[in-house]
């Protein structure tokens, strides 16, 4: 199992310790450009752009702009890269940054054909690497760095993970437990895609084992079975640190696309029903409203201690 | 999207895969030269992009003039589960031997596109019993797999051959057409043991769409929905009072699922993305003045990179236009938030600090 930490933190000792290089790719575009600025104000260390066409060029006068992703690894020591690219140019970045060696890939594009996703999941499988997203606000580690686009201020350092298919859901929900006294270990966006480079259950198997997890909230949404089948590995791998879920679309008609192109139940699968049953079954209450997920969580630990 | 079973069946005789005669038509004129050029009995069936057709009375079986003009007019005014009749499909009976079930869709746990095949169809997905399921990677379906569903179904002789050569042909249309899901229930077998798909079922994945200029036909927008995708919202119409507007999916989802706790009946669901700027919020709130049924405006908005000033513009600018007339419930937080109370003090907006209080105001505010 890939350490999510190790890529995002490295090891004490390491020169790049808590300073990990990040490479944006579509830097130069409005949303890039905006998103490299917010990420480096956070304190992510930013050291190269791909834009294709503008190598040789500095964005905000000091991240050098490269061609290809080659070039930029090839000029740092960076793993980690964060895509801003127009979905249909999603797939070709894609596998630029893959090919050039990127480890962690976090994909924020919306509208990313299934297709080219599944695509890009089966070179990350092939080069051993973790892609986050597509249609993702990113993964953070909150107070050390952020690869995404979220705002800065519901998060706070702390010891509960929050996983989440939803992007505004996420700040929501950390804002609720950042105010309760719940600060967040690390923050994992799954995305609202029905393909997920990083499903539920793979950022589970990456945050089940952190030494000082105090518990974790997941914030799911309707369709597919990633929910049920999280649920169902919780049960398995006998993971006993307080968990709270919340799932958004139980008043949602079937058949209808909610926004997020996964969310939509095809007669029974997906339905909100279904993921809230296996929750209970897990023993993981499911707050009906974002504010009562710290509720829930207080009481949980309250138990479990 | 969802294609229409004639739709579906435009694209399965594309490529070769067996059906029956049949012709779609939108009146009844049209239909009755349809009636003519097929010949009876046939069945005439309900076109809308919905299940459960058939227990709706949405499919009937007709043998003269005299039903014709009696049941085409019955099914046309049909309306299942919300949805209206798009067309009416007219379709040469056929002599059955046996319902099969198969489809390919996309697997979105697995990551690749799987197999649903059973000798026991013509029953929704959830009742099909002795499912045989088979993973196939992101190609096509090969011969050999296709020979081992077959053989496993129980298939043999000529129905076999017709049975590999269909799914091969389904698998091939579902991956060139980038398709999340087709489905062939009941694919039948005749009396002569050759294969038929009965009926058909197609939802593609629309961020394709800019790759199949050749599906765009069969797009279906109300004149709103077309708007609010130029303006990069997603709208689903609903059939209730209020309308729900936020920024981001899993937010407005949650708005609709409080809202509805809460007695309240939602008119749409409008998520103007996680971007939210003070044109594409006033754009939101025109969209919106043109839906008839709606009594009042739920808000919820997180405003993170986007400051909720930004959005408390578009409301005050709205109301200078005399665009809205409803009453606004609203929730703003986040960045600003303090400043835009400030700004829609003494406006239409109600402001209130929590989402619940906004839905029980609004829940109240549409009763008066």
């Amino acid at each position: 199992m890939t350490d999510i930490f190790e890529l995002l933190k490295g090891k004490p000792g390491d020169s790049d310790y808590e300073n990990k290089e990040v490479i944006v790719q579509g830097i130069t575009g409005s949303y890039g450009s905006l998103h490299a600025g917010k990420m480096l104000e956070y304190g992510t260390n930013i050291t190269a752009g791909v834009t294709p066409g503008k190598g040789g060029q500095t964005w905000n006068e000091s991240v050098p702009i490269y061609n290809t992703m080659k070039e930029a690894v090839d000029a740092t020591d960076a793993k980690i890269s964060i895509i801003f690219v127009p979905a249909k140019f999603f797939l070709a970045a894609a596998k630029d940054a893959l090919n050039a060696g990127i480890k962690l890939l976090v994909a924020i594009p919306e509208h990313v054909p299934i297709r080219d996703t599944m695509e890009t999941l089966a070179l990350a499988k092939e080069k051993g690497a973790v892609v986050i997203g597509p249609n993702t606000p990113g993964i953070m580690i909150p107070e050390l760095i952020k690869i995404g686009i979220m705002p800065p201020m519901p998060f706070k350092a702390g010891k509960i993970a929050v996983l989440s298919k939803s992007g505004t859901l996420l700040y929501e929900i950390s804002d609720a437990l950042t105010n309760s006294g719940f600060g967040q270990s690390i923050t994992i966006g799954i995305g609202g895609d029905p393909v997920n480079g990083t499903r539920l259950i793979d950022a589970f198997e990456m945050i089940k084992d952190i030494p000082d997890l105090e518990g974790l909230v997941v914030v799911g949404e309707i369709g597919g079975d990633s929910e049920e089948i999280l649920a169902q590995r919780i049960i398995d791998s006998g993971f006993n640190k307080p968990t709270v879920a919340y799932i958004a679309g139980r008043a949602a008609p079937k058949e209808k696309r909610m926004g997020h192109a996964g969310a939509i139940v095809m007669g029974t699968y997906g339905s909100a029903e279904s993921k809230v049953s296996m929750f209970n079954k897990a023993n993981i209450p499911v707050a009906k409203r974002p504010a009562e997920v710290p509720v829930l969580l207080a009481g949980k630990m309250e138990k479990s201690d | 999207m969802q294609l229409l079973e004639f739709q579906a069946k435009e694209l399965f005789r594309e490529y070769g895969i067996n059906l029956l005669d049949s012709m779609s038509s939108t009146n009844i004129e049209e239909g009755r030269k349809h009636a003519k050029q097929l010949g009876y009995p046939f069945v005439i069936k309900i076109q809308v992009p919905v299940g459960g057709r058939g227990k709706a009375g949405g499919i009937q079986k007709c043998q003269n003039d005299d039903e014709f003009e009696l049941k085409y007019p019955q099914v046309m005014d049909l309306t299942i589960k919300g949805e209206k009749a798009r067309a009416i499909l007219l379709e040469k009976m056929a002599d059955i031997k046996k319902e099969l079930y198969l489809s390919i869709f996309l697997n979105r746990s697995k990551r690749c596109y799987t197999i649903i095949a059973s000798a026991e169809g013509g029953v929704e997905i959830e009742s099909v019993k002795n499912q045989i399921i088979k993973e196939v990677g992101l190609g096509d379906v090969s011969e050999d797999l296709a020979k081992e569903v077959a053989k496993e179904m129980g298939l043999e002789g000529v129905t076999a051959e017709q049975f590999v050569d269909t799914l091969k042909k389904l698998s091939k249309l579902t991956i060139e057409k980038e398709a999340e899901l087709v489905e062939i229930n009941p694919l039948a077998i005749m009396q002569d043991d050759t294969i038929m798909a009965l009926d058909g079922k197609f939802v593609t994945d629309d961020n394709s769409n800019f790759r199949h200029p050749e599906l765009e036909k069969y797009q279906e927008k109300t004149a709103i929905e077309e708007q609010a995708e130029k303006s990069g919202f997603s709208l689903v119409e609903l059939d209730g009072d209020i309308a729900v507007v936020g920024n981001g999916a899993g937010l407005v989802m949650s708005t609709l699922d409080m809202l509805s706790d809460n007695g309240g009946k939602p008119a749409c669901f409008l998520d103007v993305g996680g971007g939210a700027t003070t044109e594409s919020v006033y754009e939101a709130l025109t969209l919106i003045s043109k839906l008839d049924r709606v009594k009042g405006i739920l808000v919820n908005l997180y405003g993170g990179i986007v400051k909720t000033t930004v959005v408390a513009e578009a409301f005050l600018k709205a109301y200078e236009d005399n665009l809205i007339d409803l009453p606004v419930f609203a929730r703003l937080k986040g960045t600003e938030s303090e400043k835009a109370k400030e700004m829609l003090q003494g406006s239409r907006t109600n402001l209130f600090d929590s989402v619940e209080e906004a839905i029980n105001a609004a829940v109240m505010g549409v009763k008066k």
